[in-house]
């Protein structure tokens, strides 16, 4: 018998009518707006930009979400997925209550139980771990706002090990470059000054389809600017349809591109000289370390013609350092992708792009007090060194060590809280490690607002009212310009649910940890911090977001010389760290794998309408985009005798089979690749929209490729053949 | 007459469906009707290619031939502008304007009406921009009134090409497309 069957949360569980009325029409037919409209503060959480808007209804009830004009991460204008908000909120399939594992006659399945009884038995656990094996061996994965309080929680318990996969999944290997290079991150929302940009260089970066939607706005300015837009993509990107060069690259060769741009900037004489020379070290070892990298070398790996990777690095160069190479989001790839990043850095210290208007801004920050709490009791243990020793130059935890650390009777992970993010569709190969932690586990613990795919491994599933029914910590983004802006309830809590808050710190008083969470309600806390900043939660209330002057100038003065948070207090062109590490101190290419015959590389990506499988439930968005497509070149549809519309399967080389999804022949794709958007295929059984509706990429992940530095998972040396469904 | 126009920037447009999803929160359109949608047209062949997204809807022509085939005269222009409004009142759900709309814009409501965009007459009104307008993160689209030559709308159709959809049908419709 299996300590924990994989459990699916049935339909039926406890779910009534939902507010299904959002979307029926009304029957007296006034004109919208006509009525008693009630506008309330709220940061979007349908991606992680975290834009302001308001949150309308009109007679009581919900109406629509827009931007606030007053907020730089949107500027008035939510993006899609945002605009749809409010199908989070009237998802039919959100958990209501929270629900335990019960077992009955040898079968297990998920009961619908009290608060109390939920928590007391969260509690009993904790403690029983700790008695047995140490407080500091809880875990927590986490994605967004709510997992802080929970990380409180377990800090104030004794328990440090924390990932969210927003780093080994996403941006890890641009943080770790960066901060590497000019030592720091470029930070979300990424820095970049697109607006003034008048050369822009997307690498994979496949921004419109990604709707970051400050950057998106940002970067169509730049084109209505007539900035020059060159884009590195083996698809055509709706970017690439806006461009004035598109280098159609050979998937993974990006980085052979990166050192023969930097070999014509080089010796062509085209780099920032006074800026190089004033902001950087390892110059030398730079200009001798690209010279076999010329065009003639890189057109053999990237398939791009030399005149072309010419053209496009004197058409920077010509624009720097108003020139900026987009460092891209989502960057775990090939497993080399710290090098690839670092590449990038160092190709804009070269265009002297960085604190410069065009390139890179200095964002800014609200100063802020925190709440004041007590220190956290010292850890029993230095939980990275037990977990992810073999990347010491990894500044965060790396969620699927997370995961490997629960498995076996000697783990030393004994307790996990999942707070909202999907495992199994987030991290590559995960699902069967997940399986073998949920037996060895001594408690799981889920935080979700639907039942997704990752709740089936729980013990306990805690319900979580969206974002539109609570308040949350206020949004203090580095930005062009500091602010900070509100998130409250525009709706009581749906059912049983409640915030991430409420649930840690009723916690808190069954562990004895109420000194951490010393506040009747989080608009204690709020109110407290916004006084200190001179305005109140009842102001907050009321603006939503209040902007503060800048303390910095915006970009580098004229003779500033900034000081580098790196060893040298330099831009670090040529890394010591890495080499004091044993990594190379400068990028070195290492060509990708190649499919296999009748294998095809399998690249994924984004669509507007969706943030990943977080999205593909909710109603509105479900309409828009219900499934995703295989994007598949012509010719290869003709080999295998497919037209568009019709379904296949894939299958990759060890034989795990994706669902049926359907073809989409364009001309979009080369003839080496196939291309989906990744989010969809769940198996949840409660997500009963999009159960089972196109494919998964992650399912079909087989060669996941570690980056040794930053210890993320690249996921783009997949290969897939096709099958008729 | 005053001309509503729409003026679509397809450089700018993402076909991100915004606009879309804006529209139907705005006006409570029903689940599974659009009043408006995107159109993404893709030519040439690999690696010589382009891509255009349209953002679509009905074209609120000057010589709009759903109003003048409505047996009811329910399908009418608001006042004395272009913009077709369809009164549910006396709408007896024909279908008549369906044939005769060059767009496919119109739709029967549950309710048994027809529905369409309304170039959110009940925003402009108030001086705001039509939702999808007020919403589109690439502000790609523009909306204003073509009989004033400072506005925006008249500005750019002056600076650049505009291009409406079927022009052929001399309905004179009033979205325009900048290349």
């Amino acid at each position: 018998m299996k300590r924990r069957q994989f459990l699916k949360i049935s339909g039926m569980l406890g779910l009534g009518a939902a507010g299904g009325s959002l979307l029926s029409g009304c029957g007296e037919r006034p004109l919208p707006g006509t009525g008693t409209v009630i506008s309330t503060p709220t940061i979007c959480n349908m991606c992680f930009w975290k834009c302001a808007g308001w949150t309308h209804t009109e007679n009581g009830r919900p109406w629509k979400l827009t931007g606030h004009p007053h907020d730089l991460h949107s500027n008035g204008r939510l993006c899609t997925r945002g605009t749809a908000g409010l199908g989070a909120y009237a998802d039919r399939d959100r958990l209501r209550q929270p629900l335990m594992r019960v077992e009955e006659g040898g079968r297990q399945r998920f009961e619908p139980v009290s608060w109390e009884q939920a928590l007391d038995f969260i509690a009993e656990r904790m403690q029983a771990i700790g008695e047995t094996h140490g407080r500091d061996r809880l875990a927590l994965l986490s994605h967004g706002s709510g997992g802080a309080h929970f990380r409180t929680l377990l800090r104030a318990f004794g328990a440090w090990t924390e990932a969210q996969p927003s780093y080994a999944q996403c941006r890890g290997p641009r943080q770790v470059a960066f901060a590497l290079t000019y030592g720091e991150d470029v930070g979300s929302p990424d820095r970049t000054d697109m607006a003034h940009a008048d050369c822009i260089v997307l690498i994979g970066s496949h921004i419109g389809e990604n709707l970051h939607n400050g950057q998106v706005q940002t970067l169509a300015q730049a084109l209505e600017r007539g900035a020059s837009l060159i884009t590195v993509d083996p698809r055509f990107s709706v970017a690439a349809g806006k461009s004035k060069y598109w280098l159609p690259i050979q998937a993974g060769t990006d980085l052979a591109l990166l050192l023969a741009w930097m070999n014509v900037l080089i010796n062509e004489g085209l780099y920032d000289r006074d800026y190089v020379a004033r902001h950087t070290t390892g110059f030398e070892q730079l200009r001798e370390h690209v010279q076999p990298f010329n065009p003639e070398w890189a057109y053999l790996e990237t398939g791009l013609e030399p005149a072309l990777i010419r053209d496009t690095a004197r058409e920077m160069a010509r624009h720097a350092p108003a020139a900026l190479v987009h460092p891209g989001r989502h960057t775990t790839w090939y497993g080399d992708d710290t090098q690839r990043e670092r590449a990038i850095a160092i190709l804009n210290a070269l265009l002297g792009s960085w604190g410069r208007k065009g390139g890179f801004y200095r964002p800014e920050k609200t100063p802020l007090a925190k709440f004041p709490l007590p220190d956290f009791p010292k850890p029993a243990s230095d939980w990275k060194k037990r977990i992810q020793a073999e990347h010491p130059l990894a500044p965060k935890g790396i969620s699927q060590k997370v995961v490997e650390a629960a498995i076996g009777a000697d783990a030393f992970v004994k307790g996990l809280f999942v707070y909202a993010t999907n495992l199994p569709m987030t991290i590559p190969g995960i699902a069967p490690k997940l399986e073998q932690a949920a037996q060895d586990l001594e408690l799981f613990v889920a935080v979700d607002t639907l039942p997704m795919e990752v709740t089936g491994y729980a013990d306990v599933i805690l319900p979580e009212c969206t974002y539109l029914e609570r308040y949350d910590d206020l949004r203090n983004a580095p930005e062009r310009e500091p602010s900070l802006a509100l998130r409250m309830p525009a709706f009581p809590p749906l059912g049983q649910t409640q915030p991430a808050w409420w649930m840690a710190k009723e916690l808190s008083k069954r562990l004895g940890l109420e000194a951490w969470f010393p506040y009747q309600d989080y608009k204690d806390v709020l109110d407290w911090q916004l006084q200190q900043a001179g305005s109140s939660l009842e102001e907050m209330q009321r603006l939503g977001v209040k902007r503060f002057p800048r303390t910095t100038p915006l970009y580098f003065e004229p003779d500033e010389m900034p000081e580098f948070r790196t060893p040298s207090g330099k831009i670090e062109l040529y890394s010591s760290l890495l080499a004091d590490y044993g990594y190379d101190p400068l990028p070195r290419y290492t060509p990708p794998e190649q499919p296999g015959e009748g294998f095809y590389r399998l690249i994924y990506g984004r669509a507007p309408a969706h943030t990943f499988g977080s999205t593909t439930n909710n109603p509105q968005l479900f309409e828009l985009m219900p499934e995703n497509t295989l994007w598949i070149n012509p010719r290869i549809a003709g080999d295998h005798g497919l037209k568009s519309g019709q379904a296949v399967r894939l299958r990759n080389p060890e034989g795990v089979r994706s669902n049926p999804v359907r073809v989409r022949v364009t001309e979009r794709i080369g003839p080496a690749d196939l291309f989906m958007v990744h989010g969809f295929g769940h198996t949840a059984a409660g997500l009963r929209l999009t159960k089972g509706v196109g494919a998964n990429d992650t399912a079909l992940m087989h060669n996941i490729k570690i980056d040794p530095i930053a210890g993320s998972t690249g996921m783009r040396a997949n290969f897939v053949a096709l099958e008729k469904a | 007459m005053t001309r509503y126009a729409m003026v679509i920037d397809t450089r700018l447009c993402i076909g991100c469906g915004d606009c879309v999803v804006a529209c139907k929160n705005e006006n409570r359109v029903p689940a599974g009707l659009n009043r408006d949608w995107v159109v993404e047209r893709t030519s040439g062949a690999w690696p010589r290619l382009e891509t255009e997204f349209r953002s679509e809807r009905c074209n609120h022509c000057d010589h709009a031939t759903c109003v003048q085939a409505c047996p009811t005269g329910a399908s009418h222009h608001w006042g004395d502008t272009n913009v077709v409004l369809v009164n549910p009142d006396q709408c007896t759900g024909c279908k008549a304007c369906i044939a005769a709309c060059p767009y496919d814009a119109r739709y029967i409501t549950p309710e048994g009406y027809i529905d369409k965009c309304t170039f959110c007459h009940h925003r402009v009104e108030q001086g705001l921009d039509p939702a999808c307008v007020a919403t589109c993160p690439t502000r790609c689209m523009h909306f204003g009134r073509l009989d004033d030559p400072r506005s925006r709308v008249a500005q750019l159709l002056r600076e650049r090409n505009g291009e409406t959809l079927k022009p052929e049908t001399g309905n004179l419709p009033n979205v325009y497309y900048l290349k």
